[in-house]
């Protein structure tokens, strides 16, 4: 037994959830964002951020705090606890927790990725002793140090030129030839302008030594394999993300590096089920795409549950027989048709009940009925479909099924 | 929780019998802030148990150099003044913190 009903269950607070927290609960569905940490996401362990239209420059921790007031304000819940499992059960989710389990008609998984780990020789040992993935959590402890950043994308150069703030020197290791960094060229050109940022070009880290506390970083040059010896204190590694699916694998489908496999409606494989944000197959991950995939999700699973509990309802709960006639405007011959349908099935009144479904505004149970092209008359029995006319949909047809079904 | 700073860390943990708890935070550090409100309410559930301390590693660099913390969120276990337990950045979850005080 649950201890939560919700209409729309959010897994993650990070700017994907929280997007689908704004949009779901502003259509005013019952909306639970449920996160292991604190909401926010990556972006919250990021002090400056500067690509966010109409925001300038702003602190991930700052802003995401207002993301989460604007969640609140229209209703959203947020809810502190770690989910280990999502079970199918066809109508309804089960979202199981570490504390507690929730009962969704919709489930928006917004998991997102952590750091990549490179597994040099150290990297573990040394973890909270000089080796960081976070500037903003660890960078005042090397105010007046040297500290050497891994890795030449966005993140690298964005944390490496924060880190410039406090510590003595910054050091980036880059795989590729001198002058080719992995981040955009305006970050480019200002990380070469910073006289604090220092760069071995061809090369990789080897090892993390010291006593204790880090004290030396082995560098190895991929070209000439020499490994030569850096004195730093801090080590920043920068390498990229893994999205944090392992716990999915069996739940929803995943391409072979564990990004989840959704189309452009943010639906998985799984009815109901949706993911936006860094976990997922895509392009670019930004704050600006995870909260677009948060908008288009919950605007989905909005419209799921009204469709299908307007179907539920309307055709698959009745006691009798349902014709169901799927039309749309722009074909004024379906209109016609149900005008001639009406008419006929007026002599079945309390027998068999007519339904029209507009396809424009039904997308997905029109899809759920396999509706091509219309018109397309469906029939329903006690809850499953028994019979359907593609396109030739002639009103003697549609009789001489009705019939048989009172038979 | 008891403030720790370098003049009073060794009064309060390393001269102390039986077990203590160190958490070392920032307010900068927002995995810390996430953590820090499950173990304010540990240290309410085993008051008289364990003894629960933070540093604000902000304004105490120089201490956790010293402690050799150089990163954040860390959570030290001191028993009988002995450091016993380390658990640093992922590691340092409410369920690990409870595992490990459970065991005194």
């Amino acid at each position: 037994m649950a201890n939560y009903q919700y209409d729309l269950v959010i897994v993650g607070g990070g700017p994907g959830g929280m997007a689908a927290a704004i949009y779901g609960a502003r259509s005013k569905i019952s909306t639970v964002v449920i996160e292991k940490n604190r909401p926010g996401g990556q972006i919250a362990t990021t002090e400056e951020w500067e690509n966010y239209p109409g925001v300038p420059h702003t602190s991930g921790p700052e802003e995401m705090k207002g993301w989460v007031k604007h969640a609140e304000k229209f209703g959203a819940e947020f809810v502190k606890d770690e989910i280990v499992n999502i079970i199918d059960k066809g109508d309804t989710k089960v979202v199981v927790g570490k504390q507690h389990t929730f009962e969704a008609k919709v489930v928006v998984v917004s998991v997102g990725a952590e750091p990549r780990v490179l597994g040099v020789p150290g990297e573990r040992e040394f973890r909270g002793k000089g080796v960081s993935y976070c500037a903003t959590c660890d960078a005042d402890f090397f105010t007046e140090l040297d500290v050497v950043v891994v890795g030449s994308g966005d993140q690298a150069i964005e944390e490496g030129m924060y880190l410039t703030k406090f510590a003595e020197s910054v050091t980036v290791i880059v795989l590729h030839d001198e002058g080719t960094l992995d981040c955009t060229p305006v970050l480019k050109e200002r990380a070469f302008h910073n006289p604090k940022m220092k760069w071995v070009w061809n090369s990789t880290v080897n090892a993390i030594k010291g006593d204790g506390i880090v004290d030396t970083v082995e560098v190895k040059n991929i070209k000439t394999g020499q490994v030569s010896s850096l004195e730093a204190n801090g080590v920043f590694f920068f390498v990229g993300m893994v999205p944090q699916t392992g716990w999915l694998k069996d739940i929803i489908a995943l391409d072979n590096r564990g990004y989840i496999i959704a189309n452009e409606l943010c639906e998985t494989n799984v009815d109901g089920i949706y993911a936006v944000g860094d976990a997922r197959q895509k392009f670019l991950r930004q704050v600006v795409t995870a909260a677009a995939d948060g908008a288009i999700a919950a605007t989905a699973a909005e419209k799921f549950i009204h469709e299908e509990e307007g179907f539920r309802e309307m055709v698959l709960d009745q006691e009798i027989p349902v014709v169901v006639s799927f039309w749309n405007p722009t074909k004024p011959a379906t209109m016609d048709l149900n005008t001639r349908l009406e008419a006929m099935m007026e002599a079945y009144k309390g027998q068999v009940k007519f339904v029209k479904i507009d396809t424009y505004r039904n997308l997905r149970i029109s899809r759920k009925c396999d509706v091509k092209d219309i018109p397309t008359v469906v029939f329903y029995n006690k809850g499953a479909m028994v019979d359907r006319i593609d396109v030739n949909v002639e009103v003697e047809a549609v009789e001489a099924k009705v019939k048989a079904l009172l038979s | 929780m008891i403030e720790l700073n370098k003049d009073n860390f060794d009064a309060e943990v390393r001269e102390v019998q039986g077990p203590v708890l160190v958490d070392f935070w920032s307010p900068k550090c927002d995995p810390c802030m996430a953590l820090l409100p499950s173990v304010e309410q540990l240290a309410v559930e085993l008051e008289g148990k364990v003894k629960f301390c933070k540093v604000n590693a902000l304004e105490n660099r120089r201490l956790c150099i010293k402690e050799k913390v150089l990163g954040l969120p860390t959570i030290q276990i001191y028993n009988h003044g002995e450091k016993v337990v380390e658990l640093t950045k992922d590691d340092a979850t409410e369920a690990n913190i409870r595992a490990e005080l459970a065991k005194f």
